[in-house]
């Protein structure tokens, strides 16, 4: 399988991800969403990083999967903070910011 | 010492004596210690001036001190320039500003101190200020004491500042001379830049070397009498002397009628060279002179208030001085200056004894004066003769002078209007003496007197009546030396046109005047003429002159319709030029604004998508525009 197999499969993956985060009405579900979004970046760097035979990538790779784990415990402390303030974690009930 | 050295210390006097005055307000708030300092200046001033004057030798003696550097010469000097004319207004000046000052003393005794303290205040910055005028070496430091001397004409006419007529009055005399004075400014610049000097030494040798271009001169010169117009209470500016008269009676026979209203006059009798060469200005002059002078007597005729008619006889010889000037004598016009402010100020200060003791300036209210007072109607009298041009008095060569120079200058129209203005002087003038000093006093100022103020009317006190008989006494004096001696007061310069009067001029110039008092005496004293009846055959004029021939009422409608519609029109532009244009932007701004919140929803995931598919397009056009 040549690269572009890897970068389809990535994009498809990201438009996933998008796709969760813009229509789920669930706060966890737009998490999950945003964690497939950067998974699909991930794939990306490593298969980049295959193809060009540069080793760079797949540390890089690693540095991200790290922050994404702190970025998704993060989340899920602001969606458990949402919950106890507002009692709800529903995405369109959020509008705090409307104008 | 010599006389330009002297000079400065006449002028050095008083403005110490302001200095002092205004910078240490316990002597300014205790009024009469104030008062003494400033008359030890105007002392000090008048010993100087009159050394300064006898000191004089015929060289002229200059003394100045660069002001504005510039490359190579100083752009401006101020100093003092001691020669025949300044040296000869100089004492005028410091002499009736002593002599007023001393009989303010008197006269503003029932003032509280803070007001006194002020009044002497302004005195002596008044003098400093007419005497750096008199001996200014150039047209800058003229122009600068042209505009302080104005300053303290308003501060004095308002002196009574409480009184809503003598600020109205002190702000109209104030502009009515600032718009002149824009042309003075305007034609010491114009000159300037024509031949680069303000000095009148240069500007001298230049015109005697030919070297001023003669075009556009006209304007300048005209430009500079303007200033001398708003001043000198000329056609149409006169309109501010009357009204100047609510400021205290010291002041009117100082500021307005011996020294700041000739500053005019003597400034185009110090550039009387320039004027020289623009005929056609002179002749403009010349003619709005006479114009004045009539105009003036003509409405000193109707006034009831005294001091009303003295500052109508103002203007009129104002009008006469300038008529010699514009006849190109201006040394008859100074002679006259020097001998008119000698009894008017005598008149003056004469008039303000009489309303001390009246207590009002209604001439109604006067009457058998003579009786109460006969000092102060002896001197008045003095004063009046001298006015009226009566041989052996002061004014009679002066005006004599000035009729045969206006005549010599071929101007008939002018020298007709002017031997009118001859008889009408004597006769207003002698109007007020017999309605002051003669006859009976009417029944309801007796009652009212013997109530209230019977004790005031009596001579004046010592401080008041001095003043008043070294001012007579003087009239006469020089009256008699010019007539038997020579007019020594006022030499004609070298190269100056000499003039003769002709054989008649000097009996008609008196019979005029002698016929003036005879119909006062017949119509106020004999009573053989009825005043009404000769009131009512000039009825139209009398009518016109009652109203100050409207020009005051045109002035104000037009200065008023003028300014309200041009602010009306700035607020109209104001309104809806300058708030329309930032109301529209405001109204804009809210309603685009309202209706662009709509798209805010607030929802975090609206603005993903927006991102989302604003980087797609973003990239679709990447894409495809390469």
């Amino acid at each position: 399988m040549g690269l572009q197999a890897y970068l389809i499969l990535a994009a498809v993956v990201f438009g996933i991800g998008l796709f969760g985060v813009v229509t789920r009405r669930n706060t966890i579900g737009i998490l999950l969403g945003i964690e497939l979004m950067l998974n699909a970046v991930n794939i990306n760097l490593v298969a980049f990083a295959r193809f060009s035979g540069s080793e760079i990538g797949m540390i890089f790779t690693v540095f991200a999967i790290c922050i994404t784990v702190a970025e998704a415990a993060m989340g899920l402390a602001i969606v458990i903070l949402l919950f106890r303030i507002r009692r709800t974690v529903m995405a369109d009930h959020l509008d705090l910011l409307k104008g | 010492m010599d006389s330009g050295l002297l000079t400065l210390v006449a002028l050095l006097a008083p403005v110490a004596a302001f200095l002092v005055l205004a910078t240490v307000a316990p002597l300014r708030r205790a009024g009469r210690p104030g008062a003494y300092f400033s008359i030890l200046g105007a002392t000090v001033s008048l010993g100087a001036a009159v050394t300064a004057w006898r000191a004089y030798d015929g060289a002229i003696t200059r003394m100045v001190w660069d002001w504005l550097p510039s490359e190579g010469r100083p752009l401006a000097t101020i100093g003092v320039l001691a020669d025949e004319t300044s040296t000869v207004m100089l004492v005028l000046v410091a002499l009736v500003a002593f002599l007023v000052q001393v009989y303010s003393l008197s006269y503003l005794s029932d003032e509280p101190p803070q007001g006194l303290g002020r009044y002497y205040t302004y005195q002596s910055l008044f003098a400093f200020s007419m005497m750096g005028l008199v001996l200014a070496p150039n047209l800058l430091q003229l122009f600068i004491c042209w505009e302080l001397v104005g300053l303290c004409s308003y501060l004095l006419i308002g002196y009574w500042y409480q009184k809503p007529e003598a600020a109205r009055a002190a702000v109209k005399a104030f502009w009515t001379t600032k718009a002149g004075d824009v042309g003075l400014l305007v034609g010491i610049v114009m000159l300037w830049t024509l031949s680069g000097t303000f000095d009148f030494g240069e500007l001298r040798v230049m015109v005697a070397g030919n070297e001023l271009p003669l075009a556009g001169l006209s304007i300048i010169t005209f430009c500079i009498y303007l200033g001398a117009m708003g001043k000198s209470a000329q056609f149409p500016l006169h309109v501010w002397l009357p009204d100047a008269m609510e400021g205290p009676t010291p002041v009117s026979a100082l500021i307005h009628a011996a020294t700041m209203v000739t500053a005019g006059v003597y400034l185009l009798h110090r550039t009387s060279w320039l004027f020289a060469l623009t005929p056609d200005v002179l002749m403009i002059i010349a003619w709005i002179g006479a114009f004045t002078a009539l105009l003036a007597a003509v409405l000193a005729c109707v006034q009831d208030d005294i001091k009303r008619v003295l500052a109508y006889s103002t203007v009129s010889q104002l009008g006469y001085m300038m008529a010699a000037i514009g006849a190109g004598f201006s040394t008859a016009g100074f002679f006259h200056l020097l001998t008119h402010g000698l009894f008017k100020a005598l008149l003056f200060l004469g008039a303000g004894a009489v309303i001390h003791a009246v207590g009002s300036n209604d001439l109604s209210r006067m009457g058998g004066l003579a009786r109460r007072m006969p000092q102060t109607a002896i001197v008045f009298i003095i004063g009046t003769l001298s006015l009226a041009g009566i041989p052996l008095f002061a004014g009679f060569l002066s005006k004599e002078e000035i009729l045969g120079s206006v005549w010599a200058g071929g101007l008939v129209g002018p020298f007709a209007l002017l031997m009118l203005v001859a008889f009408l002087t004597a006769f207003y003038m002698f109007r007020v003496v017999f309605l002051a000093f003669f006859g009976t006093a009417p029944a309801a100022a007796r009652h009212h007197d013997s109530a209230h103020h019977g004790a005031h009317e009596h001579d004046p006190p010592a401080p008041m009546l001095l003043p008043l008989w070294i001012l007579a006494l003087l009239s006469m004096a020089v009256g008699i030396y010019s007539t038997f001696i020579g007019p020594g007061l006022v030499a004609v310069p070298e190269g100056a046109a000499e003039h003769a009067a002709p054989g008649w001029l000097m009996p008609a110039a008196v019979s005029v005047a002698v016929a003036g008092i005879a119909l006062a005496w017949l119509t106020y004293q004999r009573r053989t003429i009825n005043a009404a009846s000769l009131a009512s055959m000039f009825g139209p004029i009398r009518h016109a002159a009652l109203a100050k021939f409207w020009i005051d009422d045109l002035f104000e409608h037009v200065l008023a319709a003028g300014i309200l519609a041009f602010s009306s029109l700035v607020g109209w532009v104001d309104r809806y030029i300058v708030d329309g244009v930032l109301n529209v932007v405001s109204v804009w701004t809210v309603t685009t604004g309202d209706e662009m919140r709509t798209i805010q929803t607030g929802r975090a995931q609206d603005y993903v998508y927006g991102l989302a598919v604003g980087l797609l397009l973003l990239l679709v056009w990447a894409r495809w525009s390469l």
